[in-house]
Order: C-alpha cells, then structure tokens, then sequence
C-alpha cells in the first residue's frame, strides 16, 4: 500500500536540501521532513535513493525522486496551478537551466577550495570563485531576481550563496563577495533573505557557523 | 559580386562529428522533424561564431534558433521538445515522474561515462582498469532502469526514442569504440541482456543511423586524433 503524501529527506545544514523546501513553500505543500545523520544514513534514504544514497530525496505518495533541480522542476510541474517556478518561454527555460548547471557544477567547484585555503593560496582560489560568480551575475542583468521581477528557478538554485557564502567567508577569513567585486550579487542577497520561503527555512545562523567551523578545522587537520 | 543574399537557415547546429554531445542535437532535431544545418567546427580551432555563441564553456554543441544560442547538450534537447511541441513524437514523457526519473538517469549517464571514455580512449591519462569498472557498474544501474522505464517496450521512451535513449544513446558509438580498442567489454549482452538489444535498436532507429556512424568509424577517429591530441 503506497504511503500519501509528501517527505524531504534532508540534512539540516545542506543547501541542496533548501532548494526543495523552498520549492515546496512557495506551492503551499505540506511535507514532512525527515532530518538524516549522514554519517548514517537511515534505511529508508539508502532504499528510496540505492544509486547514489545522497539528500535531498523527495518521496511523494511512496515514489522518491533524487538530486536538487531535478527535484525542483518536478515540483513545478506536479504543482502547476500554483506558484509559476521556471519560466514559461522555452528560450528562457534553456536559459535558466543552463545557468543553474554552471552555478552547480563551475561555480561550487570554485567556491569550495575557498572554505579550506590559506595565505596566497587562498588570494589565489579567491580570485577564481569571483571570477565565475561574476559570469553568473551577467544573468542577474539588472533584474530584482534571476526570474525577473519574481524569485524564480535561479533564484531557488543558487539563492543559497546568500547565506552560506558569508558563513564561508566568517569561518575561512576569505571576502569573496564584496561591494567593489560583486556588487550586483551582493545587492541580490538582501533580497534573497527577504524572500518569505527562505526566511522559514533558514537554518540557525550560530549552529551552521558552529558547523563549518568545526568542519573546516577537520579537513584542514587531515 | 552576387548579388544574392545567402540565407542563414533558421535552425543551425554548431558541431562536430563524433561528439556524442553533438549527435543528441542531431537525433532530437531529426526526431521532430526540423530542418537544421550543421556548421561543422573545425577542431582545434574555435571559430569566431562559437567563441560568440557560447563565451561561458567555449564548446560544441550550440545550437542557434533564429540567431538565439542555446548550449549544453541535453538543455539544448529539452528546447527542442518544447519549441516544437506540436510536432514529432514527444521527447520528455508527458508525466512529471516520468520526466524527472529519465532526467535523473541522463545526469547520472554524464557523470558516470564521459570522463571514463576519455580515458579507455587515450584521449586523457588514467587508470583504464578503473575507467572500465566504472562504465561497468554505471551500465549495470541502466540495464535496472531500462527494464523499468521501458516496461517492456522498445525503448527507455516506450514505444518511441526519447530523452534518455538520445542521453544514453549518443555515447553508445564510443562505448562500442572503447571496447575494441581498451579490449573490455562493456556492454556484454549476457550480463546486461536489455540493455544490450535496446543499444542496437537504438543505433538502428532512422532517427540516428544517419548521425551516429559505425563503430569502424569511431575508432578510425580516435586512431587518428587521439594521440595526436595526447602528445599535444
């Protein structure tokens, strides 16, 4: 007998995870949300996801669904009277989509070495996260959001820089998103913490310092 | 001086045989039916109109609607099936699970296989005995899912080729290339039956025996250019 309804298996402090909660907000969906210790992992995440055991799972009425964005435009589509998530211009979705890929895959790429560098290293892997979120920015093109005048696909993928990207910076001692190098994403992130959906679902800003910090101690003691 | 003025069709394909990102374009094109023109890139050598289609990644495929880039292989898929909804057999199932399932699947074929072709080719170094397990063990999830998603059928699509035959099936040309050349086999039809007479059926359909050549080809490709690439 299939279970109804809906289940997030996340991880409290993981923006991927966000990115469907945010999702399922703005839709008005009621879901359940299962917190997982990824150190060990329950059965049911290992049995809804067996290929690549990660989080965020959706599960709705006992059918699970894996990775992020993918997980977002499936969102959308179930839920499509209600609040418009990608853009409906075909040439506008490929764009939205194409950027999101870049954010995911150049763009974390880049800001990752910057939570663990130190000294010139850290000048140095600086200057290469700003230059890849400077491309991303082009696609902001004066707008209030990446979806326009409304918080959009984009916005959903890559909103999480707003929050996690200052706590990297306080926990590294790295500025990578400053008023004189990124201006136009940094005036993008008030806005982004603004936004109803993301100030619901936050984690607590101590906890996830806490977090990082201790993280980072770890790998930089490997 | 003519005095004719030379039309740039509507739909054109910035490309390249044998990149398997390429032939996905072609095959959802020729699916739906819609006249393109490929403008082969010269390899080694962006032209200017790539280096100004695509500034982000600087590679193939483009294509350009109308004049208006769109890049990366399977977004450039996902445009077609939209723009040209109204005609050709629908490439993306018209179910949101569906959708997502064969999304998954398709992201999962390009972090799984790309990069270990590369290497069972020569093309980059590495372990080949480790770019061979991973192909293995990546195939053997697919042979899974495509007893799933096809259900029986023809094809992960149904009854027609859809958008996880065009992600899967555009690397089956180099899968089968790697195998002769590396001396491994990957897709064994006794360890992975379905997905083994789908891989034919696949590179049978008219929609891409006109695209995706021969496997003699692709390994006289990568004879050719390969290590010259390597030594470079």
């Amino acid at each position: 007998m299939a279970e109804k309804g809906v289940k997030v298996f996340g991880m409290w402090a993981s923006p991927m995870v966000i990115r469907v909660e945010w999702a399922l907000r703005l839709k008005g969906v009621v879901y359940e949300y299962v917190d997982e210790d990824l150190a060990n992992k329950s059965d049911a995440l290992l049995r809804h996801n067996p290929v690549t055991k990660k989080v965020p799972v959706l599960v709705h009425d006992g059918e699970p669904i894996a990775e992020s964005a993918i997980i977002v435009e499936y969102i959308d589509e179930v839920w499509k009277d209600g609040y418009p998530i990608m853009p409906s211009d075909p040439y506008e979705r490929a764009q939205a989509r194409f950027w999101a890929k870049y954010a995911d895959e150049k763009c974390n790429a880049a800001i990752y070495p910057v939570f663990t560098a130190t000294g010139e290293a850290q000048t140095k892997v600086v200057h290469e996260a700003q230059q890849c979120l400077k491309t991303l920015e082009k696609a902001l093109e004066g707008k209030k959001f990446f979806g326009g005048d409304d918080f959009g696909y984009l916005d959903v993928v890559v909103g999480w820089y707003a929050y996690w990207l200052p706590i990297i910076e306080e926990v590294s001692g790295a500025k990578v998103v400053t008023d004189e190098e990124l201006p136009v994403l940094k005036a993008w992130f008030d806005r982004i913490l603004a936004v109803d959906v993301v100030k619901e679902t936050l984690p607590p800003r101590d906890k996830l310092l806490a977090l990082n910090k201790a993280r980072r101690e770890q790998l930089l003691s490997a | 001086m003519s005095s004719e003025k030379q039309e740039t069709a509507a739909v054109r394909v910035l490309g390249r045989w044998p990149s398997p990102f390429v032939i996905r374009v072609l095959v959802a094109l020729r699916l739906k039916g819609v006249l393109y023109e490929l403008v082969e890139e010269p390899m080694g050598n962006r032209s200017e109109l790539l280096l100004a289609s695509n500034p982000v990644h600087k590679k193939i495929p483009v294509l350009l609607h109308h004049g208006k880039a769109v890049s990366e292989s399977l977004i450039i898929v996902q445009y077609v099936d939209e723009v040209w909804a109204s005609q050709g057999p629908a490439i993306l199932p018209s179910d949101p699970y569906a959708r997502a399932t064969e999304r998954f699947w398709g992201q999962y074929v390009d972090d799984k296989l790309p990069s270990a072709i590369r290497v069972l080719r020569g093309k980059v170094a590495g372990d080949k005995d480790e770019a061979a397990a991973q192909v293995a063990a990546a195939l053997q999830h697919l042979e899974e899912a495509c007893v799933q998603c096809g259900q029986g059928k023809d094809y992960f699509g149904g009854d027609s080729i859809g958008y996880l035959d065009i992600a899967l099936g555009s690397h089956v040309g180099w899968v089968r290339a790697v195998e002769r050349m590396a001396r491994v086999s990957l897709l064994d039809a006794a360890k992975l039956p379905s997905l083994a007479a789908w891989a034919d059926r696949f590179c049978a359909h008219p929609g891409v025996a006109d695209v995706m050549p021969d496997t003699d080809r692709f390994v006289e490709f990568s004879v050719k250019n390969d290590g010259v690439l390597k030594a470079n």
